[in-house]
C-alpha cells in the first residue's frame, strides 16, 4: 500500500497509470453496477417491506461511501499537509464532490425509503442528523477552497478543516449506539454474521463494489484534471512572460 | 508564563472591550430569544416545549456573532505577524484568545441562558442546570469557533463562511447540552449528556488551538 503510494507521487507516472486505470474502473463499476441493479430489481419483495427494499440497493452503498469518500479526504489531506504533496492536495479537492454527491444521493434515497416505511419524509434521528452534519461538512470544505484566492493557501486552509472534520467521522458512526432510535442500527456488519438474507445480501455488496469502481474512476478522472489545470495555469504564466 | 499572562490580558482586554465586547453578544442573545415566541406562536404550552433548546441555538449563534473578529483584525493590522514572532507559540496565543472570548461573551451569555429559557416557558429548577451546560458548551463553542475563525483568514466574504465551517462542528455541544436539559426536564438521567458535553468542550480546548496555530501559519506564510 505505502509502496503503491510511493509509485504514484511521481505525476508523471501518475498520469500514465490513471490514464488506463480510469477507463478500467468506469468500465468496471458499469458491469457491477448493472449487475448489482439487475440482481436488485430481481430479487423477491420483502415481507414486511415490499418492493420499496429495492431502495436499500442504492441507499446503503451510498450511505458507506459517504464515509469512505470522507476518509479518503481525511488522508489525502494528511498527506498533502504533512509532505507538501502536490498530487495528494489535488487527490483532496477532487473528491469533496463526488463525496458530498454520494452524501446527498443517500440523504435524498433515504427520504424517499422513509416515506413509505416510517410514513414522513425526515425524522430528525441521530444517524440521519449526523448524515446531514457529514454533507454540510463537505460543503464547508467546498466553500474554503472556493473563498481563498491563493491556491495554495486555500488547500493547506481546506486540508486542516478536513482534519478537524474527522472528528465527525466517529460521531457519525457511534452516534447510533448513543441515541438508539428510529433508526435501525447497522445490519450487515456486526458480530454473528449478517442479519441479512443472501437474496439481498449479493446485491448490496455488489452495488457496494460498483460505487467503489465508481468512486476511483470519477476521482481519477479529477485529479488528472486538477493536474492538468495546474499545467494550464503555468503554462500561461510562462506564456506571458514570454510575450 | 508572564508573557502568556500579558498575551491573556490584552485579549481579554480586546474582548471585552472591542464593539460592545459582551454587550453586543448579549443583546443578539436577546433579539433571538424575542424573535422566537413571534416565529413559533406565543401560545405558553408550544413554547415551553422549545424553550432550553432553543436558549441552545440563540447561544450558539450569538458565539458565532464575535468570532469574526477574533483573528482577523489582528491579521489585518499585521499584530498577528507580531506576535507569530514573539516569544510565545502560536498555539498559546490561539489559547488566550479563545479563552478570554469565553470570558467576555461566552460566561455573560451562560447567565443569560437560563433566564431566556425561563421566560420561554423553562421551568425554574432546571436553571443551574442550564447556566452550568451554558458555560460549559460555550467553551467548546470559542474554541471549535476559534478553528473556523482562523482557517478562514485571507478568505472572501469571512463572517457568512465561517458559520457555513463552523456550524457543524457546534452540532455535538448542542445535541449533548440540549439532550442533558431535556433529560433533567423529563427526570432521566442528565449527567451523561452533561459529560459528554464537557469532554467534546475539553477535547476541543485541548486540540483546538494546534488546528487554529496551523491555520494562522498558513494563512500568514
Amino acid at each position: 500500500m505505502i509502496q503503491a503510494l510511493a509509485f504514484l507521487t511521481n505525476p508523471q507516472r501518475f498520469l500514465a497509470f490513471s490514464r488506463w486505470a480510469a477507463p478500467l474502473f468506469g468500465v468496471l463499476a458499469a458491469g457491477l453496477l448493472l449487475a448489482g441493479l439487475w440482481l436488485g430489481f430481481s430479487a423477491p419483495p420483502d415481507y414486511q417491506q415490499g418492493a420499496t427494499v429495492r431502495i436499500m440497493f442504492i441507499h446503503v452503498p451510498a450511505a458507506w461511501m459517504s464515509l469512505f469518500c470522507y476518509a479518503c479526504l481525511g488522508a489525502a489531506s494528511f498527506l498533502g499537509l504533512v509532505f507538501r504533496h502536490a498530487l495528494a492536495e489535488a487527490a483532496a479537492r477532487a473528491a469533496a464532490p463526488l463525496g458530498a454527491a454520494f452524501t446527498l444521493l443517500a440523504l435524498l434515497t433515504g427520504s424517499l425509503w422513509g416515506r413509505p416505511m416510517w410514513g414522513t419524509w425526515w425524522v430528525w434521528d441521530a444517524r440521519l442528523t449526523s448524515v446531514l452534519v457529514l454533507f454540510l461538512f463537505y460543503l464547508g470544505y467546498m466553500a474554503l477552497l472556493a473563498a481563498i484566492d491563493d491556491e495554495a493557501r486555500a488547500n493547506r486552509a481546506a486540508a486542516i478543516l478536513a482534519l478537524v472534520g474527522l472528528v465527525n467521522l466517529p460521531i457519525v458512526h457511534w452516534s447510533v449506539n448513543w441515541w438508539n432510535t428510529l433508526h435501525q442500527p447497522a445490519s450487515v456488519l456486526r458480530p454473528g454474521g449478517s442479519a441479512l438474507a443472501p437474496v439481498y445480501l449479493w446485491p448490496l455488496l455488489i452495488m457496494a463494489l460498483g460505487y467503489m469502481a465508481l468512486f476511483g474512476s470519477l476521482w481519477l478522472v479529477r485529479i488528472r484534471g486538477e493536474v492538468w489545470r495546474r499545467r494550464a495555469a503555468a503554462l500561461a504564466v510562462q506564456a506571458a512572460g514570454r510575450s | 508564563m508572564t508573557g502568556f499572562l500579558v498575551l491573556f490580558r490584552r485579549e481579554l482586554a480586546l474582548a471585552w472591550g472591542r464593539g460592545g465586547g459582551p454587550l453586543l453578544a448579549l443583546a443578539f442573545f436577546a433579539c433571538t430569544a424575542t424573535l422566537l415566541p413571534l416565529a413559533v406562536g406565543s401560545q405558553p404550552a408550544r413554547l415551553a416545549a422549545v424553550a432550553t433548546g432553543s436558549a441552545w441555538l440563540a447561544l450558539a449563534l450569538a458565539s458565532l456573532l464575535s468570532l469574526e473578529r477574533l483573528f482577523a483584525q489582528d491579521y489585518e493590522d499585521g499584530a498577528l505577524d507580531l506576535l507569530a514572532l514573539g516569544p510565545a507559540p502560536l498555539e498559546a496565543v490561539a489559547f488566550a484568545k479563545c479563552l478570554a472570548q469565553w470570558l467576555a461573551a461566552g460566561a455573560p451569555l451562560a447567565f443569560a441562558a437560563p433566564l431566556a429559557a425561563i421566560a420561554l416557558g423553562a421551568s425554574t429548577a432546571l436553571a443551574p442546570l442550564i447556566f452550568v451546560a451554558a458555560l460549559a458548551g460555550g467553551l467548546g463553542f470559542s474554541f471549535t469557533g476559534g478553528i473556523g475563525a482562523a482557517l478562514s483568514l485571507g478568505g472572501r466574504r469571512g463572517g457568512v463562511l465561517i458559520a457555513v465551517i463552523v456550524l457543524p462542528l457546534f452540532a455535538p455541544p448542542v445535541i449533548f447540552g440540549a439532550g442533558a436539559v431535556e433529560a433533567m426536564a423529563g427526570g432521566l438521567d442528565w449527567r451523561t449528556g452533561l459529560m459528554l458535553l464537557c469532554a467534546y468542550s475539553l477535547a476541543a480546548v485541548a486540540l483546538g488551538p494546534f488546528a487554529m496555530a496551523a491555520a494562522c501559519r498558513n494563512a500568514l506564510s
